[in-house]
């Protein structure tokens, strides 16, 4: 791992429109390490990452590759000297075979013609280089899962005879069996002495994969260490430059007329995709909604706010019997969602912050949307929007963590009654967490029902003040807030563990517990042991070394299943 | 790099005014009407005299109309191919209708009207509800109305329009001082641009604009968006209509009438930087892309261009202007090739609406 370095970069600067958003940035990549590039959104990752792969051309400072000055000017070029980079979205075409895609734009030519199975024959071999099964090289992309889609991705760089591969948060989309697959992969392309560059979010990666970690700031170079040699605390203190106190904020004493009453109930819900949905949430409480992907969280969003309908059971909203038919109606009875694909579903990119806050209103109650956008401003500042332009700014300008803050905030403008929160801080950084954390505790803490679904066990745990499972549709069966993460697995996977308690299919969850679930000595016990052995965003339960941490929680786990049992 | 330390939207809503309208390319039609104002002034110093500017104002008017007609649905998100051939029908209709008496001049505009109404919903209902594409909708109903059109008058219009019909589009407020005449049709245009800017700050435009943006995400905050849609249609349909009585008050009832407008009107837009797809542009670039044409058509006359060569000027400034938005600021690609494909358990439930 020591020797010259197969890549030095050094004062890289980089401006956009003269904004400077890289300056003089240093770093070395050596045959077979994997240096993880960390930051906040913002930070200058995902530009350093482009002025690499050849996207963007550096203002200043200098790249070498194996002593070599280069310069690239075009993606094509990056490639042909090794360099690759798997970006976030795939550059992928769903309509074309796993070999076609490989082999996009230097298709194996024989007598003029496209060679088709030689494609698929060297496609194979890249293939069982990794040792990878499942995947075919005839197989259609769109047929593949995201995780699958991702390994064509490296596949295609390998097929570049890549050196150097740079990946941008590449377990964004994965399950965490797909990231164990992802790891797998990452540890072969290391033997054979590819360099990887490694940008992501998650804590537990970085510190799992790394060799060595640079960390940016405002487009500065900030430190380079090895990994053995810094604490996740420190790491994050050194990305936000500030100590981050706690994983997740305390609960807030709660006030409000709302808090304590039931404000969403849902009884027999079911659909094409769901069965027997039931569950309730008070005022004041955050209800996690936990499960594999597929298992029907997301669906169950959808469904409260009218985009798949329920088709029998029935919702109430505030007591009151509602049918969301459409995300209109669900607005209108108070319930809002945040979707889990904030640029798609959720903005309208080359709007300002402005227009984007008041879309809600200027759609759903025209007639009083001026007097309600007065209130944005304040709005956008509670959440803690940081826009350099302004908030006339188009929001495709923002951060990834600034246009969740500008989703939340156009939803908060409608002030509801019941905010489904779909995965809120996919994508986003460390201080943006954080800040949605702390604005779902203050909108708790004034009597708003919340429910959070999350793919990250560790925020799903530390944050809900109870969790209902679900599995294959259904509701799988219900856990106290701070349960241990192996007792949600199991019960989200329907593996034999003791403390599985399946709600009956058609009834609704009871929740024999009064209001008193969103009473903090209830669960901060738990929740605070669960995150502290780990202070920075992901936590304990599932990295190697703490499997200690289960037992205690395991321990107190059984006797409240017993509670939810209808 | 200045961050800008105003978080207030009051304090800071001036220079986001200005900021918008550069974004939109307003700022750039503007001096590219102003450069062809310069060039026909060098080529008759007396443009600018008063009546001349006036009749200039009053045979652009009618094309102001259509643009701002053209914006409302090419903001949304789609086109209107109908506009050219609903002109000619209204007018040929409203001769026959009318056949020169006065008494019928004010029950025919009210007809009129309606059938504009009634087009646009078929163009947005077709559209939004059935999802036809709105490029294959309007061409639907242009060929319709074109084919109806010749087949109820059986191929030459008859009939006349009254004096009081045509007054809207060649007479106005006589003896103003400077000015000489006043033109109805630059007073109507006026109206139209004012209350078109106010619409579109109204919750409807903003509306209209984020679904022409982000139909999911438009639709996911609460928007109807079958139902703006089809109100930028009906919104288009409606300016048509009063398009036709300007045109045909000025140039009277021929079979040609009407013919090729679409396109001239969709030109104008696009010349104001309003990019199609949606989301993008203001009105008033619209307006001014109407008047940098009708300009730019002036300026030929002046240097004795023969008027046939007009739509290949059209199609020079389309590809033009919509290259130059492409290339303004990074390249755009469309937001359905960058993203990533969908899971595939996730695909059957999308919800994009197109």
């Amino acid at each position: 791992m020591s020797g010259r370095p197969l890549l030095r970069m050094s004062g890289v600067t980089k401006s956009f429109l003269g904004v400077r958003v890289l300056h003089g940035v240093d770093l070395e990549l050596r045959p077979g390490e994997l240096h993880a590039l960390v930051g906040e959104n913002g930070a200058g990752k995902s530009t350093l990452m482009k002025v690499l792969a050849g996207v963007h051309r550096a203002d200043g400072g200098t790249i070498e590759l194996e002593g070599e000055r280069v310069s690239f000017e075009h993606p094509v070029q990056a490639q042909r000297a090794g360099v690759t980079t798997v970006f976030q979205e795939f550059n992928l075409l769903p309509e074309r075979t796993v070999a076609e895609n490989v082999f996009l734009g230097r298709e194996i030519r024989r007598r003029g013609l496209v060679d088709g199975r030689s494609m698929e024959r060297a496609t194979a071999e890249l293939l069982a280089e990794l040792e990878l099964e499942g995947i075919e090289p005839w197989h259609r992309v769109r047929s593949l899962s995201v995780a699958e889609q991702q390994i064509v991705e490296i596949v295609k760089a390998l097929s570049h005879d890549a050196r150097i591969i740079s990946m941008d948060e590449p377990t964004a989309a994965l399950a965490d069996h797909e990231v164990e697959v992802l790891y797998r992969i990452i540890g072969r392309l290391r033997a054979r002495g590819v360099a990887v560059l490694y940008v992501s979010h998650r804590m537990r990666e970085i510190f799992d994969l790394a060799d060595t970690i640079t960390v940016l700031k405002d487009g500065h170079h900030v430190d380079t260490v090895p990994a053995d040699g810094i604490t996740p605390a420190e790491l994050v203190r050194t990305m936000v430059g500030r100590p981050v106190s706690a994983v997740f904020p305390e609960r807030l004493e709660p006030h409000g007329e709302h808090v304590g009453r039931v404000r969403l109930s849902v009884s027999g819900g079911g659909n094409t995709q769901l069965d027997g949905i039931g569950f309730e949430v008070r005022g004041g409480e955050i209800l996690g909604l936990g499960g594999l992907q597929g298992s029907g969280r997301t669906e169950v969003a959808r469904a409260l706010f009218g985009v798949e309908r329920f088709t029998r059971g029935e919702v109430a909203v505030d007591g009151r019997r509602v049918d969301p038919r459409s995300p209109r109606r669900a607005v209108r009875a108070g319930l809002v969602l945040v979707t889990e694909d904030r640029k798609a579903q959720g903005l309208a990119l080359n709007q300002s912050v402005t227009a984007n806050g008041r879309l809600v209103l200027d759609a759903v109650w025209p007639f009083g949307s001026a007097r309600g956008a007065r209130r944005l401003p304040g709005i956008l500042s509670s959440v803690e929007l940081v826009a350099r332009g302004g908030h006339g700014q188009e929001v495709r300008f923002l951060s990834g963590g600034n246009q969740q803050k500008v989703v939340l905030a156009k939803w908060l403008a409608a002030d509801p009654g019941v905010m489904v929160l779909d995965e809120p801080t996919r994508g986003i950084d460390v201080g943006a967490k954080q800040a949605v954390y702390r604005l779902m505790r203050e909108l708790a803490a004034a009597g708003v029902a919340i429910v959070l679904i999350s793919s990250e066990l560790p925020e799903l745990i530390g944050m809900s003040d109870r969790l209902v499972v679900l599995r294959d549709g259904r509701v799988a069966g219900e856990l106290p807030g701070g349960a241990s993460e192996e007792a949600v697995m199991a019960m989200a996977t329907g593996s034999p563990h003791e403390s599985s308690t399946p709600a009956s299919p058609a009834g609704p969850a009871s929740t024999p517990e009064p209001a008193g679930s969103a009473d903090p000595s209830d669960t901060a016990g738990p929740s605070d042991t669960a995150a502290s052995p780990d202070p920075a965003d992901h936590g304990s339960g599932s990295s190697p070394d703490s499997g200690s941490s289960s037992p205690d929680n395991g321990g107190g786990s059984p006797a409240r299943h017993e509670e939810a049992a209808p | 790099m200045t961050p800008t330390p105003t978080q207030d939207t009051r304090g800071s809503g001036a220079l986001a005014a200005l900021a918008a309208l550069g974004r939109g390319g307003t700022a750039t039609v503007a001096l590219l009407l102003a450069l062809i104002f310069a060039g026909i002034a060098t080529q008759n110093p007396s443009f600018f005299e008063g009546p001349p500017l006036m009749a200039f104002a009053q045979k652009a008017a009618p094309l102001v109309v259509l643009a701002i007609g053209q914006y409302l649905v090419i903001v949304s998100g789609e086109f209107d191919l109908s506009v050219g051939s609903l002109v000619g029908a209204q007018v040929v209709v409203a001769a026959r209708l009318i056949d020169g008496r006065e008494d019928m001049t004010l029950p025919v505009i009210g007809l009129m009207m309606l059938f504009g109404l009634a087009v646009g919903l078929v163009n947005g209902l077709v559209t939004t509800l059935l999802r036809v594409p709105s490029i294959i909708t309007t061409l639907g109903t242009m060929l319709i109305l074109f084919g109806a059109v010749r087949y109820w008058t059986g191929g030459a219009p008859t009939g006349a329009l009254s004096e009081s019909f045509r007054a809207f589009g060649r007479r106005g407020i006589e003896g103003v001082p400077v000015l000489g005449e006043i033109p109805w049709a630059l007073l109507i245009a006026l109206v139209l641009t004012v209350g078109a800017v106010l619409c579109m700050r109204s919750p409807f435009g903003r509306s209209l604009v984020a679904t022409g943006d982000n139909d999911v995400a438009a639709a996911f905050s609460g928007v109807r968006v079958w139902r703006v849609r089809t109100m930028a249609f009906v919104g288009s349909s409606l300016m048509a209509t009063v398009a036709a009585v300007l045109i045909g008050g000025y140039a009277g009832v021929t079979a040609q009438v009407g013919d090729g407008l679409e396109f001239t009107a969709i030109t104008a837009v696009v010349l104001g930087g309003v990019v199609l797809g949606g989301g993008r542009g203001t009105v008033v670039a619209a307006v001014l892309g109407a008047l940098t044409l009708e300009a730019l058509f002036t300026l030929f006359t002046q240097f004795y261009l023969p008027s046939t060569f007009q739509p290949s000027v059209q199609g020079l400034i389309i590809i033009a202007a919509v290259a130059y938005a492409a290339r303004r600021g990074d390249l755009r690609l469309p937001e359905r090739l960058r993203r990533r494909p969908d899971h595939p358990t996730e695909r059957s439930l999308g919800t994009s609406r197109r």
